[in-house]
């Protein structure tokens, strides 16, 4: 999200914030979900491949509404706010695939949208198909597991090079033009690994049998809720949606706790993290930097670069949510002042290794408890090495990845092994107070420096030039 | 009892950050005189770069900025104590002294002070003020702030293309340097208009922190940019491959409309050049291309026309003679392989050959 679009949403949630004074909540929830359609066009980036900046959008609408069918009891799509909050994403995507008929650039898409008639194919092939999956889900159990296969299917695909550039030459073979020119970036959908996790989210717990009722309208602000579109944080569905149905007023208060925090955000993004993205660790300057101290600049320079930026934004969707009277799960809490790697995981994309522990490692964890004969330090070993690799392929499926996954791993477990073995064999060391403040910065200290040198992984695409600056920073090359 | 939270009132927060920063903007009216650009970490906490900042490569780290103190400042010259023992030639020209797709140690300065040259019993110490703009004027205004650096001797680079009259302002850091240029045609009485329109005239809303915010985000990038400049010591983007310059030349003999150069020439700003800095000054013709290519009987190069660039040569030849200059014309001293993307831009041979011809007229000046 770029000042502008950020700008937009401030006055935009300040706007819903004004009109639902003493208002039903319905009505917010209404126009929250109008601005998310929006927003998922408006905030998708033009992409070479014809019009997908409209397709793809759509799609993510689509899968939202199809989400909500498999979910939700049969037949209550006929209740008026289901149908209202049908006709609000239906018009509004059918507005802007006009829209090509009445303005003369477009407003809302990067490039113009399809022409009329491919859009109503869209349309009517996409209803059929969502009426016969969610009649399908109402005889067939496996109907939601085949959507949520679907949804990683489409993850690994876009978060795979190769198969993302695979599929770019597909879609270019099918609209006859060059293939030389594809390149595995040519898919950006933006949101889509924010929108798969929360439609996974919702998919498992009615899988659980663990979902509350919710309306389409309230289903859909929560998957396209605009200020967590593009970064996050993952909400839960029932949380969002007590808030969503309590009765709000902007209150003075209200409007200045939540401009402070988008204020703090703007700085914390467009400040601190921009200016250090100008010396922050990547291939070009991995390459490039002459000597050890310098090196770890860099690295330094990247640990603040991500964490300002990355929480610099989720203070932005927690200050425009509060202005509409959504109170967005934290984030981030001071990771880097943790005084070992797993509170810095729990302070550290707090949304995001949540979802994993409620969806992945416990379940993973009750089911590996079922083979009595494996120990119990082997089960921690399988169950964390599994959640941590995958919180890695969640940002793409590299090999780069997979080693910042697996450094994060090797690190809670051997943290994990080494406080067992604190804990038998000096038991009074954790109870001597004259030995906490050493401990908590040696810890806080090597903690750091453990997770910034993760972040060599991370930043970098090539595993060889990973193993270089590894080498540059031990001043071993 | 319940401690009460006093009541922020959301207008009069808003009415008072409004009149906050209107106040700060437009006390950047008051700061019009302060040089901010002087304000520096480079020769402090980074070393000082060894040629101007230029360009807007991502891969370089380097900037274009028109801000003269602040492209000084992060030069190598303004944190170098000059020793007795120095012997300071500042080198003033365009891109080909600036170094295009050449390392710092590849330049003519960079080749200067590879072997250690003695002149009037000093140690030569060669500065790259070079700046890729071709224009007598923007290297006038150089030479004039440089000239604080306490040069021993000048070497001035130039070739035909710097010198007609219509294209003396029309360079962006001329034009966006406007109350300096005006000054220099006021001191040496220049035959240009001082209010001629391609100088960029600041309003007081053009003062204003708002209408600066470009400015001042170039001055902090610079700044940021010392740490890798300081990391790298790379400041250029070197393409792997590049378009050589242009051999076979289109048949055409035109230079900027004229028929002749009688009168067209800035001579009056190479005059004011060779006065300023007060030191002795070698001007040199620089080396350029000469096409074998198509149409190279109408053409030397893609610059100039035979007629054009015979007649340059004649006229500064005797401009330089009555003047008693010390004047090298090299036109013709680089073989055509020893060019790169362009007729003026040399290879690391190509530029150690000038070296050479430029050690020597800085020794025999000595004499």
């Amino acid at each position: 999200m770029g000042l502008l679009q950020i700008g937009a949403s401030v006055l935009a949630a300040l706007l819903v914030g004004v009109l639902t004074r003493g208002v039903r909540s319905t009505l917010r929830t209404y126009l929250l979900l109008a601005l998310g359609v929006l927003a998922v066009y408006w905030f998708q980036p033009i992409i070479p491949l014809r019009s997908f900046d409209f397709w793809l959008p759509s799609i993510s609408l689509a899968l939202i509404v199809l989400t909500w069918f498999v979910t939700s009891e049969s037949g209550t799509w006929r209740a008026p706010q289901n149908l209202n909050g049908l006709m609000i994403i239906l018009g509004l995507a059918t507005v802007i695939a006009l829209s090509r008929y009445f303005l003369p650039d477009p407003l809302i898409t990067a490039t113009t949208p399809p022409q009329f008639n491919l859009y109503l194919i869209f349309i009517i092939v996409l209803a059929i198909a969502i009426l016969f999956i969610a009649w399908l889900s109402h005889h067939n159990r496996w109907t939601i597991s085949g959507i949520i296969l679907l949804l990683v299917a489409i993850l690994v695909i876009l978060k795979t090079p190769g198969l993302s550039l695979q599929t770019s030459i597909f879609f270019r073979t099918l609209a006859n033009r060059p293939i030389e020119s594809a390149t595995a970036l040519d898919l950006r959908w933006l949101g889509f690994s924010y929108i798969a996790f929360r439609l996974i989210h919702v998919l498992r717990d009615k899988q659980m049998r663990q979902l509350p009722e919710l309306t389409l309208p309230e289903f859909a602000t929560y998957i396209v809720f605009f200020p967590t579109l593009v970064a996050g944080p993952i909400d839960r569905t029932e949380r969002f949606a007590q808030d969503l149905r309590k009765d709000f007023v902007l209150t003075q208060d209200e409007t200045l706790l939540g401009g402070q925090r988008i204020a703090i955000g703007l700085f914390k993004k467009f400040v601190v993290a921009d200016a250090l993205a100008l010396i922050a660790l990547n291939d070009l300057l991995a390459a490039q930097v002459r000597t050890t101290g310098w090196m770890w600049i860099l690295l330094y320079a990247y640990a603040f670069q991500i964490y300002f930026d990355f929480s610099g934004y989720t203070d932005i969707a927690v200050g425009i949510a509060r202005l509409v009277g959504i109170k967005l799960p934290e984030n981030f809490a001071t990771p880097y002042t943790k005084p070992n790697l797993a509170q810095f995981w729990n302070s550290w994309h707090m949304t995001l290794t949540q979802w994993f522990r409620s969806y992945f490692f416990n379940p993973f964890n009750r089911w590996i408890r079922g083979y009595k004969n494996i120990p119990a330090w082997v089960m921690i070993l399988i169950g964390q090495l599994a959640t941590m690799l995958l919180i890695g392929l969640w940002h793409g499926i590299t090999l780069n990845f997979i080693f910042w996954g697996t450094w994060h791993w090797l690190g809670l477990f051997l943290q994990n092994r080494w406080s067992d073995f604190v804990r038998t064999r000096f038991p009074a060391l954790g109870q001597n107070p004259s030995l906490q403040p050493a401990l908590q910065v040696g810890g806080l200290l090597l903690t750091f420096h453990f997770v910034a040198l993760g972040w060599v992984f991370f930043a970098l695409s090539d595993p060889i030039l990973s193993w270089q600056v590894f080498m540059k920073l031990f001043n071993l090359l | 009892m319940e401690q009460r939270r006093p009541r922020i009132r959301l207008f009069g927060v808003l009415l008072k950050a409004i009149l906050l920063f209107a106040l700060f903007n437009f006390a950047f009216l008051f700061m019009n005189d302060i040089p901010l650009g002087k304000l520096s970490l480079y020769n402090f906490i980074f070393p000082g770069r060894e040629r101007f900042p230029f360009g807007e490569t991502h891969e370089a780290y380097n900037l274009s900025l028109f801000d003269l103190d602040a492209m000084f400042a992060s030069h190598v010259l303004a944190g170098t104590e000059k020793t007795p023992d120095e012997y300071r030639v500042l080198l003033i020209g365009d891109s080909s002294v600036w170094g295009t797709l050449l390392a710092p140690k590849q330049t003519l300065a960079g080749q200067l002070n590879a072997s250690p040259i003695t002149a009037c019993g000093k140690e030569v110490h060669a500065y790259d003020l070079g700046y890729p703009t071709i224009s007598l004027m923007k290297d006038l205004m150089i030479l004039d702030q440089a000239k604080q650096y306490q040069p021993d001797m000048v070497i001035w680079l130039t070739t035909l293309e710097a010198f007609p009259k219509d294209k003396q302002l029309d360079s962006p850091i001329v034009a966006n340097n406007s109350e300096r240029i005006r000054q220099l045609i006021t001191n040496f009485q220049l035959s240009m208009n001082p209010n001629d329109p391609d100088l960029v005239k600041a309003s007081k809303w053009d003062q204003t922190f708002v209408s600066r915010k470009r400015e001042l985000a170039d001055i902090l990038r610079l700044q940021i940019y010392g740490a890798l400049w300081t990391a790298t010591g790379i400041d250029q983007f070197y393409p792997e491959d590049y378009e050589r310059a242009q051999i076979d030349l289109e048949p055409e003999d035109e230079f900027h409309g004229l028929t002749s150069l009688q009168d067209a020439l800035a001579f009056d700003v190479l005059d004011a050049g060779m006065s300023t800095a007060s030191v002795p000054t070698i001007l040199v013709n620089e080396p350029m291309l000469i096409s074998n290519g198509l149409n190279s009987d109408i053409r030397y190069n893609f610059f100039y026309p035979r007629w054009a660039y015979d007649e340059y040569r004649q006229l500064l030849n005797e401009h330089a003679t009555a003047r008693q200059w010390h004047y090298l014309d090299l036109w013709d001293l680089v073989p055509i392989q020893e060019f790169t993307n362009s007729a003026i831009h040399l290879t690391p041979e190509g530029e150690a050959m000038l070296s050479g011809e430029i050690t020597e007229a800085i020794q025999t000046l000595c004499q």
